[in-house]
């Protein structure tokens, strides 16, 4: 039996296994990325079925969307510094950081709905047109994901809030949160090339 | 203040929905009645429905199932009765808005809630265990996917007693489910209970993929993986990649109904056809989502009771590998008659027929393993017998489907029901019932009746032929399906004879429940109990712990130095268990009632939705946020599992285990 | 205390990482928009041009934020990927095959 004790002693702890759930995590962005691509094909087919409505070059204007644009550019990069002071256990840094990250994913969720209701005020709200449909509904979509993101931020800076310092499970769920930040990011740039630039070529 | 619901939605007038209401309330009334009896509502509560253990919500799974079975072959003898009847003239007992709404609840149902069901049951059940793992990678959101499984059942079956369900067959195209056409709230319910119950599907499939890629034994590479969880592992990747596209479909249509968006309408520039190309997009990878895990099952079957390797190990998993990729590929085999010109058709038609051929290659090796084995005629084993013919015939006629020209004369036929009832009974269901059959020793610690087993199969096996042949014949002669009432008289002799086949499959069912009550009630017969946790001489990790197997599964996880590791360890008179051992604490997830009321909120919200009460479906989104929330700031969620009790469960399994040697 | 969070498929990157991601994304953007906003090329070709920059700033967003990389506790993150990014091309191709190919097909437009 001795050569049993000591195969024992060597897998003996059973928590060889590292955390899976940033993992996870990434995989359900991966379910996410196929939401979005359904939504940009949807796009794709019904982009010039405007049914005798507005146009994307009458409706867009691409300066709003332009400060959009930078606006998620630099959230990404607050988040970022967000989480090297996470790896660093600087807690309060992190939570200015996330605190910065949360008022630009504000400010553009701001920009985004005064678009969407200045569009529906002038009557070509989404029920104007196929085009208008996919349009909200694919923008929409991406605006949805940031507001989730927004009240995920407002959980864990509440959850972080008078801590010294981060454990694992919180520096996991962070990191979760970065992925999350920097993947809507990168459905922007697709939002903005293939829907808005696109649109007024 | 309640929306659209007012009292005339409820069917009092339906003498069977009456009928059936009465029924499930003295049903239901007679189950609270007997837990409140027996005084188990605290232990339902804290050992089931709160369970994050992967072996409980696999077995809530496929209770949930075999009711859905119930309700779903309800619906379909009702149809075919009505066919039987509904001829010259005879208008039939169901009228067609209650026949349309049948048709829509028994697809819907069989597909999500049936199928879906019991092929996440028998994941949970037997994945964790094979990979020698203690749990999935995400227990809690393993007990989340079964209640939203659930409380969309649930849903569908609330359309029953409230208000209507969609009449627009099982995947609701428009513009037929378009607020225009269906103004009802049956639609609704519909898209709702889809929804609902995809968020669950999806994540079961990250968390499986999660499990499998990070919390195999040591030693088992993806080489050594055995068949099922390879079936199981490609079934998780489809369904992260369909599942999404199921729900933006729903959240499309949804859009459509409920805010008066252009996606599918006829006007505003909207496009049915879009919808068909989206849904199928997620309904082909779909019923290969259903298939693979049966595929799986036959092979793990086949092999043990042909007590040899399965021949082709490699060419199986390749097999199941290819099929993944090809079904993301054939999707418009559903509707080549939708316009689509030579190029399109071509292109989806031949990929359909290449994915013929891994399928061909899985019949060759199950009857190879099969050729010159020791064969045990075991009730599992007819079921795979079965299939293997059963479900050869389906895939030749549906490659003359795959066939643009012929499918221009089939499309829409009965030829199309016959087809795909003849792989998903003779593939799926009798794959989940092999699979059924053959790990419930597994789950419950004592077999299944083999005699009713036996009739159950014979049952089943010829009252599909008689079921579902004559289809054939009458979609050559050119009967379309969804049809009410008909005045074809040739058509008659073959539906009275599909009748008789639906009556030979209930006696199937009969039997079924007859095998599960005299097994239960013969489960301390000592030629009946499994103590020794391997029942079946079998190959695989799950039968070398006890049977049921600790909530820990395995007090020392396994080491595996080969494919087949139990077999190779019994050959090499290995002590798998490692019994008395160096036993450390182990680590395990508390139960927890969250995944629970996420899903009851989510009823509510659904519900709500249904019926425009805004107020209700308010409450129900908040209460799963703050669910959510609540659950995310929980920092108890987990314990270690003293040694003192690892040993004194280890020791009772010892005790047992030479208890049984010695009665041999 | 800096790298104990590694193993878990995600590595992490530094001030100068994050600072050269976000001059080359700001780079490609506005590249981008002044390809539209300036006319400079032809319709077709300014539509090829920012799709390509398009791509090639999701790559920079993916190894500069994500921190995607070829190590090999990351080969299953960058599996996932490939096989997603596969996935939705063959959705948005063969939807967009078959619709066009409708609409010829059918007259529709």
């Amino acid at each position: 039996m001795a050569q049993n004790m000591t195969a024992d002693a060597a897998h003996a702890h059973d928590e060889h296994h590292e955390s899976p759930v940033v993992f996870g995590f990434w995989l359900y962005l991966m379910t996410d990325c196929i939401i979005f691509g359904t939504l940009f094909a949807v796009f794709a087919v019904l982009r010039d079925q405007f049914a005798g409505g507005p146009t994307g070059h009458e409706v867009f204007e691409l300066s709003g969307v332009g400060i959009e644009t930078a606006i998620l550019l630099f959230s990404s990069i607050t988040y970022g510094f967000g989480m090297i002071a996470a790896h660093e256990n600087k807690v309060s840094t992190m939570r200015t950081w996330l605190g910065v990250t949360f008022l630009l994913g504000l400010g553009f969720l701001f920009m985004e709905i005064r678009e969407f209701s200045h569009m529906i005020a002038e009557g070509n709200g989404p029920d104007r047109s196929a085009f208008l449909s996919a349009f909200f509904t694919l923008v929409g979509t991406h605006g949805l994901h940031v507001t989730c993101g927004l009240l995920w931020m407002a959980v864990l800076l509440f959850q972080t809030a008078g801590k010294t310092e981060l454990n694992e499970r919180m520096i996991g769920k962070l990191t979760c949160l970065s992925l999350f930040w920097h993947f809507l990011d990168i459905v922007w740039i697709c939002v903005f090339t293939f829907v808005y630039l696109m649109s007024v070529i | 203040m309640l929306g659209k619901l007012t009292l005339s939605a409820i069917p009092y007038d339906v003498p069977i929905l009456v009928g059936t209401f009465i029924g499930a309330a003295i049903a239901g009334l007679a189950v609270v009645g007997l837990i409140t009896y027996y005084g188990k509502w605290g232990y339902l509560w804290r050992e089931w429905l709160t369970s994050v253990d992967h072996k409980r919500i696999g077995v809530m799974y496929i209770v949930v199932a075999l009711v859905a079975l119930f309700r779903g072959f309800a619906d379909a003898i009702m149809m075919r009765s009505q066919l039987a009847l509904a001829y010259a003239g005879n208008p039939g007992y169901l009228p067609p808005h209650h026949y349309d709404q049948i048709f829509s609840a028994h697809g819907t149902i069989m597909i999500f809630f049936m199928a879906m069901a019991f092929m996440q049951g028998l994941m949970n059940i037997v994945v964790p265990l094979q990979i020698g793992a203690r749990d999935v990678a995400f227990p809690f959101v393993n007990t989340l996917s079964f209640w939203m499984t659930t409380i969309s059942f649930l849903l569908v079956n609330v359309s029953l007693f409230i208000g209507e369900f969609s009449q627009c067959g099982w995947l609701a195209y428009p513009p037929l489910s378009e607020q225009q056409f269906s103004p009802g709230v049956g639609v609704d319910y519909y898209i709702w209970a889809v929804q609902l119950s995809g968020v669950g599907t999806l994540l079961t499939g990250v968390n499986f993929f999660a499990t499998i890629v990070k919390m195999r034994a040591p030693g088992m590479t993806y080489m050594r993986m055995p068949v099922f969880t390879w079936t199981i592992f490609c079934t998780t990747v489809l369904i992260m990649v369909a599942f999404p596209i199921l729900t933006v479909a729903m959240g499309l249509l949804g859009l459509d109904r409920y805010l008066g968006m252009h996606f599918f309408t006829n006007d505003g520039g909207g496009n049915q056809m879009l919808y068909l190309s989206v849904i199928w997009g997620w309904g082909h990878p779909e019923v290969y989502i259903l298939v693979l895990p049966a595929f799986g099952a036959f092979s793990e079957i086949t092999q043990t009771f042909s007590r040899k390797p399965l021949f082709g190990y490699k060419t199986m998993v390749y097999a199941t590998a290819s099929i993944m990729v090809l079904s993301l590929v054939v999707w418009v085999h559903h509707f080549f008659t939708m316009g689509a010109g030579p190029n399109v058709n071509a292109f989806f038609g031949i990929m359909t027929m290449i994915i013929a051929v891994p399928t061909g290659v899985k019949i060759f090796n199950w009857l190879f393993t099969m050729y010159k084995g020791r064969i045990d005629f075991h009730a599992t084993m007819y079921w795979v017998i079965g299939f293997m013919i059963t479900f050869s015939i389906g895939g030749m006629t549906g490659v003359m489907l795959a066939i643009p020209a012929s499918d221009f004369v089939l499309h829409n036929s009965l030829f199309v029901i016959a087809h795909f009832h003849n792989v998903i009974i003779g593939g799926v269901y009798f794959g989940y019932v092999a699979a059924m059959n053959f790990w419930f020793p597994k789950a419950f610690g004592f077999k299944l009746n083999e005699a009713w087993g036996k009739r159950a199969f014979w049952f089943w096996f010829v009252g599909f032929y008689v079921a579902f042949m004559p289809l054939y014949v009458l979609g050559f002669e050119g009967m379309t399906r969804r049809m009410n009432h008909y005045d074809n008289p040739e058509w008659h002799p073959w539906l009275l004879i599909a009748e008789v086949g639906a009556v030979l499959i209930a006696c199937g069912i009969v039997c079924q429940l007859t095998q599960l009550y005299v097994s239960i009630r013969d489960r301390n017969l000592a030629e009946n109990r499994d103590l020794t946790g391997d029942p079946w001489n079998a190959r695989t990790l799950e039968w070398s712990t006890s049977s049921p197997p600790p909530f820990y599964n395995f007090a020392i996880l396994p080491e595996v130095h080969e494919l087949d590791a139990f077999a190779h360890d019994k050959e090499a008179g290995i002590d798998t268990r490692q019994a008395g051992g160096n036993y450390q604490p182990i680590h395990m997830p508390k139960n927890t009632a969250c995944g629970f009321l996420i899903g009851a909120f989510s009823f509510v919200m659904g519900f709500g939705a249904v019926w425009y009460i805004w107020w209700l479906a308010a409450v129900g989104l908040i209460g799963v946020i703050a669910t959510v929330i609540a659950r995310s700031s929980d920092n108890d969620v987990d314990y270690y599992v003293p040694v003192s009790e690892v040993v004194r469960i280890e020791q009772e399994h010892t005790h047992n285990l030479m208890a049984a040697q010695a009665a041999e | 205390m800096a790298d104990h969070i590694s193993s878990s498929g995600e590595s992490h990157g530094s001030v100068g990482s994050y600072l050269t991601g976000f001059v080359l994304a700001v780079i490609l953007t506005v590249a981008s928009f002044g390809l539209v906003m300036s006319h400079a090329m032809s319709p077709a070709g300014t539509g090829g041009a920012i799709a390509l920059l398009a791509v090639v700033q999701i790559v920079v967003h993916l190894i500069y934020f994500l921190h995607m990389n070829g190590s090999s506790e990351q080969r299953w993150n960058v599996m996932a990927f490939v096989f997603t990014v596969l996935s939705v091309l063959v959705l948005v191709a063969g939807t967009m095959f078959i619709m066009h190919d409708t609409a010829i097909n059918m007259m529709s437009r």
